[in-house]
């Protein structure tokens, strides 16, 4: 039995799953120390759940619990991470490296450095959403002190190659943080394997609640130091001031273990209901293109353009369905997706974008419902669409002369 | 974002879809947007050379849900003016019918552009039409 509206949205934010709430309970309730109180039970056990949740996150993805920094979400540590190492470094060089695809948390940031004297890069992505090395190589300086790329793509999905990343990153001695909000937990990501300084995790991207997150910082080969932040009580080594969210820990913590446990077999399942959203649609439709590489992508991330279709007017017309569009109508800006955009794909196929996030409670009869009714939307839009008409009659779209407004 | 109801009728029941034969001396043709910008409006009079009425209208747009509603309410305003008062036609008509909100005014406003760039190309047509007629004699 299909239940509405369908969420097929999981990258903006995923539900938390039932054993995630179940573990937070007792620190919601009985259970309330705070982990800094060092002279009583009420703490010793608060510390004690907030060293099991560290412990559980730095297994996921192959570091010590001594390098886990809480924060209040990811958000919070790319900022951390990314002014952290300006600051501390600022001696040795003011240069930074991150991708045109990054998501704001990261560009702001830079922005914001910028202002304040730094040197930023904005590598360009290629056609297929991948960052170039050979760009990469050519933009690393001596005075380069970090380079910022995400694991993957929150709109398109896109693997970016962290180990060759890391190597170039590191001949020229520079540290590399990634973002890896959408990877953790649903693809492998091994700090050690792929060479990471500093990750940042969020908890409610992979099934664990808001409000929490997490930076890895290196402890070794090399020790990465930060400037901190936030200024207090000297909470997480320093690095982190403000008393810990002990049951938003604990469930960050309890939807790593369970991610540690579950992720190959969901991936595969959602793999392949992807591919087969995937096949419906490119089967029943002409002029769909697949944005990003298709081959270094998340298995449960399908970002497809319907040319001649706007974003928000399908989304409209699929309103039972949760799921996002790079379209500029859907977003306050009037811009289209700068992601879209940085793949060259055109701001007219940024406009006729949608994402599709499947997730752990995504079943096939609703990959089968979605598919058929987004078929049906647009193919009644088209029917209504100037440009599909025009396309039919073998009009070259790009030459017509538009009065732009 | 929540659309009025008039919005979501005007999207799921739109009015005179289609397209004209462009090259009918009595049918004047505007397009109006561009792909890049997310809105294309193509709108279409069909008028009475003796009396002036506009005695059909048909649209085809790509664009959001706002756009298509203003465009598909403007042919259903147009059918039964004259060419004249079609020009009067102003967006805030279309604004106020379709209570659309600020961050979608835009979307009426091209469709008076549509509107006034339809009237404008049949105006020519007529023109030219009347002259040709006149070398004729």
């Amino acid at each position: 039995m299909l239940k509405f509206p369908i969420y097929m949205d999981y990258h903006a934010t995923t539900p938390l799953d039932p054993r995630v709430l179940e573990a937070m309970m007792p620190y919601l309730t009985g259970r309330f120390g705070n982990a800094a109180s060092r002279n009583h039970a009420f703490g010793w056990e608060a510390e004690e759940a907030v060293e099991k949740g560290r412990k559980q996150i730095a297994d996921l993805i192959g570091a010590t619990p001594k390098e886990i920094v809480f924060t209040s979400g990811a958000t919070e540590s790319n900022n951390l991470a990314i002014k952290g190492v300006a600051e501390m470094y600022a001696e040795r060089g003011n240069h930074i490296i991150t991708a045109a695809t990054e998501h704001k948390a990261t560009l702001d940031t830079c922005k914001r450095l910028e202002k304040h004297g730094a040197r930023v890069t904005y590598l360009p992505v290629m056609q297929d959403g991948l960052v170039d090395l050979d760009m990469l190589r050519e933009a690393l300086t001596d005075k380069t002190v970090l380079v910022s790329v995400m694991y993957a793509n929150n709109e398109i999905g896109v693997i970016q190659p962290i180990a060759e990343i890391a190597k170039l990153v590191h001949e020229k001695g520079a540290l590399l943080h990634v973002d890896a909000v959408q990877a953790v937990g649903k693809i492998p990501v091994n700090v050690i394997k792929d060479g990471i300084d500093l990750l940042s995790i969020s908890g409610h991207k992979l099934y664990g609640p808001k409000g929490v997150g997490a930076l890895y910082v290196r402890r070794k080969g090399p020790r990465v130091q930060l400037t901190c932040q936030i200024d207090g009580g000297g909470h997480e080594r320093g690095m982190r001031s403000g008393t810990l969210n002990v049951p938003g820990i604990v469930g960050l913590g309890e939807a790593c273990a369970i991610a540690q446990r579950e992720m190959a077999e969901e991936a595969k399942r959602l793999g392949h209901l992807r591919d087969k959203l995937k096949d419906r649609l490119m089967a029943a439709l002409d002029e769909t293109y697949i944005n990003g590489s298709m081959t270094s992508r998340l298995p449960h991330n399908l970002n497809i353009s319907f040319a001649y279709v706007e974003g928000e007017s399908l989304l409209m017309g699929i309103n039972d369905v949760a799921v996002s569009s790079g379209s500029a109508c859907t977003s306050a800006t009037l811009e289209p997706s700068y992601v879209l955009k940085a793949l060259g794909a055109g701001d007219d196929l940024a406009h006729s974008s949608i994402r599709f996030g499947l997730g752990r409670f995504t079943t096939e009869e609703e990959v089968d419902y979605v598919a058929g009714k987004v078929i049906d939307v647009v193919k009644k839009l088209r029917e209504l669409s100037p440009l599909y008409e025009m396309f039919k009659e073998g009009v070259d779209l790009s030459k017509v002369q538009w009065t732009a407004h | 974002m929540a659309y009025s109801n008039k919005v979501l009728d005007h999207y799921n029941n739109p009015r005179n879809v289609g397209t004209m034969d462009k090259a009918d001396p009595n049918v004047g043709t505007g397009m109006v947007g561009a792909p890049e910008c997310g809105d294309v409006m193509k709108l279409q009079v069909k008028v009475n050379p003796t009396t002036g009425i506009i005695e059909d209208a048909k649209f085809k747009t790509f664009g959001c849900g706002s756009a298509i509603a203003s465009s598909s309410l403007a042919t259903e305003m147009l059918k039964g003016k004259t060419v004249d008062e079609a020009l009067t036609i102003k967006n805030t008509e279309i604004v106020n019918e379709l209570a659309l909100p600020p961050v979608k005014i835009h979307c009426s406003v091209l469709a008076e552009d549509a509107i006034k760039a339809a009237i404008t190309d049949y105006k020519n047509k007529f023109v030219n039409t009347k002259a040709a007629a006149e070398v004729a004699h």
